[in-house]
């Protein structure tokens, strides 16, 4: 018999005492926002750089020999690289708020939350002299700026696809009903896969905005009450056919290849890489559009190597890396430069970097917020609602 | 000076046993209770809608919610359920080779199998979850295996689930059980047997008294480590447990991952009770 | 207790069921690190050693490597020290809420290890301001290392008869004089034991240490956690497995030695149990 057993009530103030004692410094230990001046100027690097990266942003060559474009920026500015990958967004604003980091590759999800949290600076984009050439379409958007301020270098954009094994899935599906009908997506019933993302919700949004036009949804990241649960219902529907929500990218692949897999939203990375490895795979934008990324390199307020940041954001606008990153990821390069230098001539094309009529037909990701953006006020369900809604949805 | 320090001590026992306990309780109490009250008092806070940074200040918003929502209970339910099969099946699986090592193998052999027991507690946790998500998937091992006879494995989901925890956590029943096993003295045995007891009669009479509490001591560790457990569900389940909700909250909304570890610190500390009960930590 | 063939075989048939269940997947691994293709298919079209002087060469795998022992050497010597002074405390004293102390002790490793570290890391960012660094990991680990040494400790304490250390107060020596030429010395063989089984758990630990560690810095299980799932040279992180295990061979055969030794001259189990003494 212990102590805490025989007496319980002296035991638990014991307890409460402890934590009344710890409260009382946990009290004074308040977070200090810093909200930091744009930055001006480049100064002398500091020899290291520490990075939050989706993977395939930052390679060294230790995926692939070939592909590497960290290693010569070692050596140009001295500054040595590290990379932490990320897998969601979400991880990505938590790795930043830890202070630890100069910078990350950021979403439109988790931009605008570093933006509002002051956790990034407003830079002055005239000090980078790739930023002339960014393609002007990815310029002053909501997720890399606010009042005018600048935050950061736009990397490349991409659709959301939906990927397929050609074997499995015939004909070609053209339509997001193939996962979300359950006339058809029972067929793939448990080799169906999404990823495992709140912000997955607008995909719903986007199907729903085509299928069921009375809902009157126009924006599928500013959804109100009723557009909002006709989503989520749509999702918990899903779920029973869904073999796997798919955390990370290769985990989305080994998926396919061990034929887990045979349909689901995806990316271009993904199909690349199956196809590069010999997997019957392929991907469509479906007609209903879909929803996609536009990334920024964005410069934490916190940086302990705020130059070397800086440098590597203008590395990262450069053609030449530009062409190399946006064909090992699949993506369109923010760049236009880049074009003329990929090594198949045809990338841009393939991914409608030029095409604005192909860009229009994707609704980029962004922070869901209560102001809804038009006349129907402050009345949409916030990201933590979408966060809430995706633990429902899983189960 | 020594001396007249130890003397001090001598005739003080009070004074010595605060000198011993000094180190390791202030530890213990600043640094590991201390730590939970800063999460529990971090339950209490909420998310500035905007940045999604935290915000302090008092709310009861976030359990609300872990009330209202029946996702939260039926995760709750499902991680208990599944710590529950995890247990059983391991002192299930422990049992016999425990009894085996403990009562039946020659010292040489005893010592080949608790090295062998103890092996897999140094290969690591994550490799043998990568490799069972490979074992499992479509095209893996266990299908592979099962093909030839007409069957199919039970695929990624909550059976595989409890299956990979049953193998990771299963050295952490078995020694417990070998070590209690151990402890009956041999003569004790052969009273009952000279006595008249048949062997089925010894084993509930006189062995089971004796090693449940030893099982109920493998069961905490079992029993937690399932409870806590994010990785495993991720890799080769499709339904969440409170390890992935509190995870998966910790990256967006701390203070709502906060009041959700209430649930697995309640459960653990009726476990504990429960199992001081049976008489898990009687000797401790 | 006599046994009937019956029963002997049927054990054995038992023993053999679960030693399969253990080591076919460990076998499964061995084969992942041997296998050279790019995705890991099942079975291996071919096998390669190929791996294995990559994985040695590894300098990513060899730092983490060095950080898990640094970080399970650090942490285990504070467990040595704390966990031995509760228990001098628990089997050699009477006082107050003696008991409480067990339950306290025990409490770090009962709990989820995303519990414990959650809440380390809360207190480490947000109350303390400090950088996450190895040092916080070691703090973390030790902190559920205590109850294993303790354990340990206090288990071969309460069978040690205090004659000895009656004696020796009896003949004029002072309490640490006492401790360090008669407690000590019998009690060496369980703290070694409590001691290897601590650094274990430390090393093999990612929970507690994923929420605890700095944003440049690797143990072990982070290097698989942070490889294991990435496309290329799957086998190679299979490989740093193998070698590990092969490494802890060293250390798991001195914990069976010291049990065994302890059990001649204690007679009693117990030792390398990572659980509370039923």
């Amino acid at each position: 018999m212990s102590y805490a057993n025989r007496h319980p009530a002296r035991f638990a103030w014991l307890l409460v005492l402890a934590m009344v004692g710890v409260l009382a410094v946990a009290g004074c230990g308040g977070s200090s926002d810093s909200n930091s001046d744009e930055v001006t100027s480049i100064g002398q690097t500091e020899g290291a750089l520490n990075l939050i990266a989706w993977a395939g942003y930052a390679e060294d060559g230790s995926t692939d020999k070939t592909v590497d474009w960290v290693t010569p920026f070692e050596k140009q500015t001295q500054c040595k690289v590290n990379t932490k990958t990320a897998s969601t967004s979400d991880e990505m604003v938590k790795l930043m708020r830890t202070g630890q980091y100069d910078g990350v590759s950021a979403s439109g999800d988790a931009s605008v939350r570093l933006i509002e949290g002051g956790d990034v600076s407003p830079i002055d984009m005239s000090i980078l002299s790739n930023y002339a050439d960014i393609n002007p379409s990815l310029k002053d958007q909501d997720y890399n700026s606010k009042d005018g301020q600048n935050y950061g270098m736009p990397h490349g954009w991409g659709a959301n696809v939906l990927l397929y094994n050609k074997d499995a899935v015939q004909p070609a599906p053209d339509s997001w009903g193939s996962v979300f009908d359950p006339a058809m997506a029972s067929k793939y019933s448990g080799k169906i896969t999404a990823p495992d993302n709140p912000i997955y919700i607008a995909d719903a949004a986007v199907y729903l905005e085509a299928t069921q036009p009375d809902l009157g949804i126009t924006d599928p990241y500013e959804l109100d009450e009723d557009q909002f649960n006709a989503a989520v219902d749509l999702l918990k529907q899903q779920n029973k056919f869904i073999g796997e929500y798919w955390p990370d990218a290769t985990k989305n692949i080994s998926s396919y290849t061990n034929g887990d897999s045979v349909i689901g939203s995806s990316w271009q990375y993904q199909t690349s890489a199956l196809q590069a490895a010999g997997e019957n795979v392929d991907a469509d934008l479906p007609k209903e559009g879909s929803t996609g990324w536009s990334d920024t390199w964005m410069l934490s307020s916190q940086a302990e190597h705020p130059n070397c940041m800086l440098e590597w954001m203008n590395w990262m606008g450069s053609p030449k890396v530009q062409a190399q990153v946006a064909e090992w990821f699949g993506e369109a390069p923010a760049n236009l430069g880049a074009c003329d230098l990929t090594s198949d001539p045809n990338h841009c094309d393939t991914y409608h970097a030029k095409d604005e009529k192909y860009y229009d037909q994707i609704a980029f990701w962004k922070t869901p917020i209560s102001d809804c953006g038009d006349d129907r006020g402050s009345v949409c369900m916030t990201y933590d609602q979408w966060v809430q809604a995706w633990t429902e949805i899983k189960g | 000076m020594g001396r007249r320090l130890a003397d001090l001590f001598q005739g003080h026992p009070r004074l010595t046993v605060a000198a011993l306990l000094a180190a390791p309780i202030g530890w213990l109490v600043i640094g590991y209770l201390g730590s939970l009250a800063v999460m529990l008092a971090a339950s209490f806070w909420h998310l500035n809608e905007l940045s999604g940074e935290v915000t302090q200040g008092f709310s009861l918003d976030n359990f609300d919610t872990i009330f209202s929502d029946e996702v939260y209970r039926t995760i709750t339910f499902r991680t208990i359920g599944v710590a529950a099969a995890v247990t059983v099946t391991d002192a299930i699986l422990a049992f016999p080779i425990a009894f085996y090592m403990a009562k039946l193998a020659k010292p040489r052999m005893q010592s080949v199998l608790v090295v062998a027991v103890l092996l897999p507690l140094w290969s690591s946790y994550l490799v043998k979850v990568g490799a069972w998500r490979l074992m499992l998937s479509e095209d893996g091992a266990i299908n592979w295996a099962l093909s030839p006879f007409g069957l199919h494995g039970p695929g990624y989901g909550t059976v595989a689930v409890w299956l990979v925890m049953s193998y990771i956590w299963l050295p952490y029943m078995i020694i417990p059980i070998y070590a209690g096993l151990q402890r009956i003295p041999d003569s004790l045995l052969s009273a009952s047997e000279d006595l008249g007891a048949k062997p089925a009669k010894t084993f509930r009479k006189v062995i089971m008294p004796l090693t449940f509490p030893a099982i109920v001591a493998g069961s905490i560790f079992t029993f937690s480590l399932t409870l806590g457990d994010y990785i495993t569900p991720a890799n080769v389940g499709n339904k969440q447990f409170i390890g992935n909700v509190v995870y998966s909250n910790f990256v967006a909304n701390l203070p709502l991952a906060a009041a959700i570890t209430v649930i697995p610190i309640v459960v653990m500390v009726i476990y504990l009770l429960i199992a001081r009960r049976f008489g898990a930590f009687e000797h401790v | 207790m006599t046994f009937t063939p019956l029963t002997r075989n049927l054990l054995r048939v038992a023993v053999a069921i679960t030693l399969a269940f253990i080591y076919i997947p460990l076998l499964i691994i061995l084969l992942y690190s041997m296998n050279p293709e790019q995705t890991l298919s099942w079975p291996p079209e071919s096998l390669t050693l190929e791996w294995f002087p990559k994985a040695i060469q590894d300098q990513a795998a060899r730092d983490a490597l060095w950080n898990s022992v640094k970080v399970g050497a650090a942490a285990t010597s504070i467990a040595l020290v704390l966990g031995t002074l509760a228990s001098l405390a628990v089997a050699r004293h009477k006082f107050f809420g003696r008991e409480s102390i067990t339950f306290l002790v025990l409490i770090p490793i009962a709990l989820p290890g995303i519990v414990t570290g959650i809440a380390l890391n809360a207190t480490f960012t947000q109350v303390f301001d400090m950088k996450l660094t190895l040092f916080t990991v070691i703090v973390a680990h030790a902190t559920f290392c205590i109850v294993i040494v303790f354990n340990n400790a206090a288990a071969r304490l309460r069978r040690m008869s205090t004659t000895l250390e009656d004696a020796s107060a009896d003949l004029g020596a002072t309490p640490w004089t006492t401790f360090r030429r008669v407690t000590l010395p019998n009690m060496r063989s369980a703290l070694v034991a409590g001691g290897l089984l601590a650094f274990a758990l430390s090393f093999d630990e990612i929970v507690v240490t994923n929420f605890t560690i700095g944003a440049g810095d690797q143990t072990l299980p982070i290097y698989i956690f942070n490889t294991l799932f990435r496309p290329n040279q799957p086998g190679k992180v299979y490989a740093v497995a193998v070698i590990a295990i092969l490494l802890s061979m060293i250390p798991v055969y001195i914990a069976n030695r010291l049990t065994k030794e302890e059990s001649v001259t204690a007679s009693g189990a117990g030792a390398g149990t990572p659980i509370p003494e039923p």
